[in-house]
């Protein structure tokens, strides 16, 4: 994608980077109800992106669908640019948290699931995108373990490139007992939109295997 | 103050539908009704700390009003990062409302105690810190809370004074020499310490922001004693830039930094910590040197 060399045009490509793309893809094309026109509807479909590192992919996603200007992603990282190496909220339109310090996205999402229940607003979707090392976070797993408890209808996405330096014995969906759980090919759009798009009353956890 | 803490935010939780609670375990039986009236709004995540303040700020970026609440080690002192990021980095706010203090729990050890809380919330922006010394001081702080999305912190504790001082600014309840700043339960102690001394005593509920121009105004003698039921020195800082370009001499009278490991009541802790009317009387003495006692 042109516009993901444009972030990293002067910084080394990093797999956290591009690991993200095609997930990040689909949900802004095809499965988030958010526009540039929406993003303070309190009714919009929720992303938060936990694993904030590696954000190139993310920006090169809001750029092309229009949430800031694409003259953003030339100055990532630089004094005067909104763009930093971990996104904030307060600074990027559509952003919905700031991150970069692991294992507090999928916490959040939570609280947001629940706020958006709580005030009615049921069709709303929360999606989080989560790093196979981030899982690594024991913060992660007080989210994990509460959402499936109360059957809250989450989706957490996790981008599995083996990063964890001990590993997950068992694998990925060992660690979210009583969430729904699809493995997909994290590169394969269709099957990656075809695991998002499926709902459950309960929390849902999508492995994008790369 | 618990009590109060629970039959208030109770009815804040009935009247106003953006307001949330988030629990932790700690006093979640007291708030069965309430959670059976309001299954979305009253919310028990465990015993998950680092949980319950994530959900805080989730709750808040929806647009709701969250209070939390546990023991201030397990609020404050454990979840600090989430604290830090989950709320200001977001831009929202929440209402933290701890029991436990310094060591109400004297009996369980130091597990359990949070001297260090206060200190914790100074290291970061735009926490408004109430430390009420009187039950009857609780429900116009929480339900006050209640009326904007800022972020504040309120620290209960079983030791409370014999009557309420209402309001966040500085109270004088004796006027005199030099001024002693007494923080929430500290006051009835200080005052006890100081009775026949020639000293200004002056209480605050709200240490943060501190009252910096009105303890400025009450300054009369180059002396300061600030009296806090947390760290000790918590507010030297604060009272240096408040006194900055006067030339002063201050005694910052707390909790110390060596664990005390006994266990005990209470009042054994205040003791063995100077905090109790004889330990205040003896450092506030000793500080003021020759200011002639009262008749």
């Amino acid at each position: 994608m042109k516009l993901l060399s444009r972030v990293t045009a002067d910084v080394k490509h990093s797999p956290s980077a591009h690991s993200t793309l095609d997930v990040l893809w689909v949900l802004y094309d095809r499965v988030l109800r958010i526009t540039p026109e929406t993003i303070d509807d309190p009714g919009r479909d929720r992303f938060f992106l936990s694993k904030g590192h590696g954000p190139a992919a993310y920006y090169a996603v809001l750029a092309a669908k229009g949430f800031f200007p694409e003259e953003w992603l030339d100055d990532m990282g630089g004094w005067d640019s909104p763009l930093g190496h971990h996104p904030d909220r307060v600074l990027i339109p559509g952003v919905e948290i700031g991150t970069g310090s692991l294992g507090h996205g999928l916490g959040i999402a939570v609280g947001a699931a629940l706020g958006l229940r709580a005030q009615g607003h049921l069709d709303t979707r929360t999606f989080v995108l989560l790093g196979d090392a981030e899982l690594d976070e024991g913060s992660n797993h007080e989210a994990i373990a509460y959402a499936a408890a109360v059957g809250l209808p989450i989706t957490a996405i996790v981008i599995d490139n083996h990063s964890s330096t001990h590993g997950w014995p068992g694998g990925i969906p060992a660690r979210f007992p009583g969430w729904g759980v699809s493995v997909v090919n994290g590169r394969d759009r269709d099957e990656i939109e075809r695991s998002l798009r499926s709902v459950e009353n309960r929390p849902r956890l999508v492995v994008a295997a790369l | 103050m618990r009590e109060t803490f629970i039959t208030t935010t109770t009815a804040i939780l009935d009247e106003d539908p953006r307001t949330a609670l988030v629990l932790a375990d700690i006093s979640a039986d007291s708030f069965t009704d309430a959670q059976r009236r309001h299954p979305e709004r009253v919310l028990n995540v465990g015993i998950r700390e680092q949980l319950m303040a994530g959900v805080g700020g989730g709750l808040a970026l929806t647009g709701m009003r969250p209070y939390l609440h546990s023991y201030a080690t397990f609020l404050i002192d454990r979840a600090y990062e989430q604290i830090k990021l989950d709320f200001a980095h977001q831009d929202v706010g929440a209402v933290l409302v701890s029991i436990g203090a310094s060591y109400d729990a004297a009996a369980e050890g130091y597990t359990h105690q949070s001297p260090g809380d206060v200190a914790l919330l100074d290291t970061l922006d735009g926490w408004t810190v109430h430390v009420p010394g009187h039950r009857d001081e609780v429900a116009a702080i929480l339900r006050e809370a209640a009326r904007h999305d800022d972020r504040v912190y309120v620290r209960l504790s079983t030791q409370e004074n014999s009557r309420p001082h209402h309001g966040a600014g500085l109270h004088v309840l004796r006027s005199g020499g030099p001024l002693v700043v007494a923080v929430g339960p500290m006051l009835d102690p200080v005052l006890e310490a100081t009775r026949d001394l020639d000293v200004t005593v002056a209480y605050t509920n709200t240490p943060r922001p501190l009252d910096t121009a009105g303890l400025r105004d009450l300054v009369t003698t180059p002396e300061i004693v600030v009296v806090e039921p947390y760290l000790a020195g918590t507010s030297a800082r604060l009272v240096s830039e408040a006194l900055s370009g006067l030339p002063h001499r201050s005694l910052h009278l707390g909790v110390g930094r060596t664990e005390v490991r006994r266990y005990g009541s209470r009042d054994d802790h205040a003791r063995a910590h100077g905090l109790d009317p004889a330990g205040l009387r003896r450092s506030i003495e000793a500080f003021l040197g020759s200011w002639t006692q009262r008749g």
